[in-house]
Formats: C-alpha cells, structure tokens, sequence
C-alpha cells in the first residue's frame, strides 16, 4: 500500500519542482495582474465615494457627506481623541493578543506532540471556540470589574482560541517524512521537535496570529461599545448617545484602516518568515 | 575490485515478518524474509506494488519495529534508527527551510560536530555531489535531481556504513535518472558502503547492482535472487551488452510473470 500512495505522490513533486524553476515568469505574471487591478481599485473607490456623496445630498436624515466626515477628522486628530482612542484600543488588543499568542503556541506544541494532552485539551477548546467571547463579557464584567482586565481578557481569549487550534494542527501536519528524515540523521526527540516541528508548523502558526489579530480587533471594538471610558468603540458609543454621525464615520474608518495594516503587517511578516515554502 | 567482500554479513534479516492493518483485514507485507548483504556490496530490491520493498527497508532504518524476525547489523539487532544507516528518501525529504549547506550540516551538528569542521565536511560532500554553486540555495529553488543529489550528499556527511535507498530516483525523468544512477556508482565506487537500493525500474536494479532481490507480493517474500556479474565501473557499452540484455530479461521475467497471487494486477 505503501508503494502505491508514493507513486501517487510522484507526479505532484514532479510539478512542484518544475513550478519552482520558473519563478521569473510567475513573478511576471503576477505584477501584471497586479497593474491591471490597481485602475480598478482606484475606480472602484471612485464609485464608493460618489455614492456616498449621493447618499448624502438625497437626504437621509443626518447622514454626513464625505466632506463633513473629513473635517470632523481633522478636528478629532487635533484635539487628540482620535490618537488617544486609537492608542487605547491598540493598547487593549496587543496585550491581550500577545498574551493569547504566547500561551497558545505552547499549548498548540503540546496537543500536537503529546496525544493525551491532546484529549484532555481538546473537548474545552471545542467547546469554548463555538462560544463568541463577546459573549463573555458580562461574566468576565461581574469576575474581573470594569476596569482594563475584562476587556483584556476577552481579547487574550479570542486570539488564543484562533491561534492555539491553528498551531495544533500544524504539529499534526508535518510530513513524517521530514521527521523520519531527521531520526535516521541521528536526531531524538528533542532535536526533531526544535529543528524539525517548530520550522516546519511556523506558517500555520502565522496563519492563526493573522486569524487571532482579526479576532482580536473585532472583539476590542465590540467590547468598548460596552463598557469603556476611552477607545474608539467608548467614542462610538458616546456619538450614538449624542446622535454625532460624522464622528461615528470617522471611528468606522479608522477601525477599518488600523486593521488592515495590522493584517498587511502580519502577511508581510508571515511572507518574509516562510519564504522558503514552495508556494503554488 | 572484487564487489563482494568476505565475513560475516554487514545485514542480516532473519525470518521478519509484518502485517499492516488494512480495511478489517490483515495484509502481511513481509512473510519470514531472510537475507545477507555483505560489506560494500550493492543489493537492488524490486518486485511488483506491495511486495513490501518498502517496509523492508524502512525495517532496516529502524523506522519500523518488525511483528516477528529482526535484523542485524554488524551481528547487533537493529531498534530504531541510526546515524550508521543513512537514508535516502524518494521524495528527497530536504528541510525546505534549510540551504543546501544547512541540510548536509545538519546530522554534524547532531553529533556534535563543530562549526568550522562542519562547514569543511559540507563542503566536501556538496562538491561530490556537484552542488557547490548552489551551497546557499533553498531546496525550492532546486530541481528534482538536484535535491536528491543534496539528500545523497547529507546522508554521506554523517559517514554511514550503510545506505538505504527508498526509490530515490523514482520520481525523476529518464535522463535524469540515467544521469543519477552512474554519479551514485561513481560516488559509491570512490566512497565504499553498503548499499540497499529499492527500486521498480528493473534497468536501474541490474545497471546498478551485485545482486538483484526479487520480491514478490501477497505475502511479500524473496521470490528470486540474481547475480548480475558485470564489472564495474559500469559503462553504457555495459548497458547495451547482450549479458546487460539477458540480465535484464531474467530479472524482468522473475518480476511480471510471477506465481498466481500477481494475476490480478496483470491489467
């Protein structure tokens, strides 16, 4: 059986090697679809902004035009709330998400090296993941008090929960080939798992942080909408109360763009540390 | 050079059996195979889909634990593996985030082998396989031949007495392979070990053996063993002999026209 589950490998490593010896012309033809998109982008945003603009000048009630929005950022960026918001909210997702991350990765080693940490492990993980951790807050709220640690705590849960699964089933994952390559060259235990699993499961592990930071920053936004007295979900919320729609959109924008080069940071880290992969 | 050295066994399998679960039933992929291989000698194992090629060989790494049987190695039984017994794998298994250099370095530094000697014995094996332009390359950006070349130069740095090869040019083109197998008996003849060499490609197990194994399938077993006496160096005037032809033929025949259990893989 052996034999035959090889020879059906065959083929794809042939490919794999042929793939790898041309990355010029992929690499040519990736930054020519990459020029093409990019006109589409920019009109892409183009449309957004005119139906903004249309959205607003029809009239719906208090809906704020592009402009409104834009002076009402310079206003917030000079007074310091949006700096102060946004180094709040920063402040609360990269403790937590460190946090999460650095006990997630060990744990995620363990279940995947040791099959009856594993089982023990496993059932809470399951569970705990089909529970939202927003819907932790009112008890972490009760435990823990009002201040920092609660929201912290939802956070660290959240990107632990993503990035625990994902570094777990990296360890499982790894090519026994690669591992029985490294026992034959004289490796125990250790060696194989520090030399061998580690290297070998980083891109999952990557992989789950990118997961855990989106987590992470859905969940620090949703918690301040909650309870907060600064961060830009506390603003959002004290905007609702006033009925200011212009400073709702700029907390909208800023969410959105602050995750988006965490993400980017993330893929660029994750495109740098796993080079060596053979990517199709 | 006379190929076979004389003494006592270098491997030695006695009566090893295994069976591996398959589909509620047992499937025994090796039935009481014994058999020697002498010191230096080059042995070529081939035979039909799951007559247990591979299981023979990842027995004699010590990757696989026997049911019944063992094996021996210097007259000591083999358990788990050994830097003593290099192996080559089919699908090359390089650490892709590794360079060429970190690759072939990385049973030194398992044993402890110091950076600068280290280096030095890289070096020395990166040069007998061809490699040295591409020391710092990553395996991603090697092709096919290339990366088994890299594989063999890592398993030879740690200086094994023995290499098992598992199919390891069963993947490559034809030219290639042709190419591999006369820069492995140039290695071989130059670096002497003992060489248990699987294959199902009956060309390469004559071109490249003393003695041909024969296997066949349900249960895996040594169906036939053939002495190929060529002289070595091999060459392709070699390979185009009559007594290459007649060979091959024999062990060709001992292959596809086994007794009744392979009748049902004749389509």
């Amino acid at each position: 059986m052996a034999t035959v589950r090889k020879d059906a490998a065959a083929p794809a490593v042939q490919e794999a090697a042929v793939t790898g010896k041309g990355p010029a012309p992929s690499g040519k033809a990736r930054s020519r679809t990459r020029r093409s998109t990019l006109p589409l982008t920019i009109g892409s945003g183009l449309l957004g902004l005119l139906l903004w603009v249309v959205l607003a000048n029809i009239g719906i009630q208090g809906f704020p035009g592009p402009l409104e929005v834009a002076e009402r950022a310079v206003t917030s960026i000079g007074d310091g709330t949006l700096l102060g918001d946004a180094l709040a909210s920063l402040r609360r997702v990269l403790t937590g998400f460190v946090l999460g991350v650095a006990l997630a990765v060990p744990v995620g080693f363990l279940m995947g090296w040791y099959p009856v940490i594993r089982g023990l492990i496993e059932p809470w993980l399951q569970f705990f993941r089909m529970v939202p951790p927003l819907a932790i807050i009112p008890l972490a709220i009760v435990l823990m008090g009002i201040d920092e640690t609660p929201k912290i705590f939802v956070i660290f849960l959240a990107s632990f929960l993503s990035s625990v699964v994902s570094t777990f089933q990296g360890v499982v994952s790894v090519d026994s080939t690669l591992i029985n390559a490294a026992r034959v060259l004289g490796a125990k235990d250790r060696t194989v798992f520090t030399g061998v699993v580690v290297p070998a499961s980083t891109p999952f592990i990557l992989v789950g942080m990118r997961i855990g930071l989106g987590a992470s920053w859905a969940t620090v936004v949703a918690a301040e909408l909650i309870a907060a007295q600064e961060g830009l979900g506390y603003r959002m919320q004290q905007s609702q109360l006033y009925y200011d729609l212009p400073t709702i959109f700029v907390q909208l924008i800023v969410i959105g763009l602050i995750g988006l080069i965490m993400d980017r940071a993330l893929l660029l880290a994750e495109r740098r540390l796993t080079n060596w992969q053979e990517r199709r | 050079m006379s190929p076979v050295v004389s003494g006592a066994p270098k491997i030695e399998f006695r009566d090893v059996s295994h069976s591996f679960a398959l589909g509620g039933g047992e499937f025994a992929a090796l039935d009481r195979v014994s058999l020697d291989i002498a010191d230096g000698e080059f042995v070529t194992v081939v035979g039909p889909s799951g007559c247990g090629k591979s299981t023979l060989m990842n027995v004699a790494a010590g990757l696989l634990e026997p049911d019944a049987g063992q094996v021996l190695v210097d007259g000591e039984s083999v358990h788990g593996p050994s830097p003593q017994r290099g192996v080559i794998f089919q699908q090359y298994a390089l650490f892709p985030w590794m360079s060429v250099r970190k690759n072939v370095e990385f049973g030194l530094k398992i044993a402890g082998v110091g950076a600068a000697e280290r280096r030095r014995r890289a070096e020395r094996f990166i040069d007998m396989v061809g490699l040295t332009d591409f020391a710092d390359a990553l395996p991603k950006t090697l092709s096919g031949g290339m990366k088994q070349r890299c594989a063999i130069a890592r398993a030879y740095a740690v200086d094994p007495t023995i290499l098992l090869m598992d199919e390891p040019f069963g993947a490559l083109d034809a030219l290639t392979r042709v190419q591999l197998q006369d820069r492995l008996l140039d290695t071989w003849s130059r670096e002497r070990r003992t060489v248990l060499f699987i294959t199902h490609d009956v060309d390469e197990a004559v071109y490249l053996a003393n003695r041909v194994i024969v296997m066949a399938a349900r249960p895996g077993r040594v169906h036939r063993v053939i002495d190929v006496d060529l002289p070595y160096p091999r060459t392709e005037e070699i390979r185009l002999s009559p007594e290459f032809a007649e060979l091959r033929r024999e062990v060709w025949h001992s292959v596809y026209h086994q007794p009744t259990p392979m009748e049902r893989t004749s389509s």
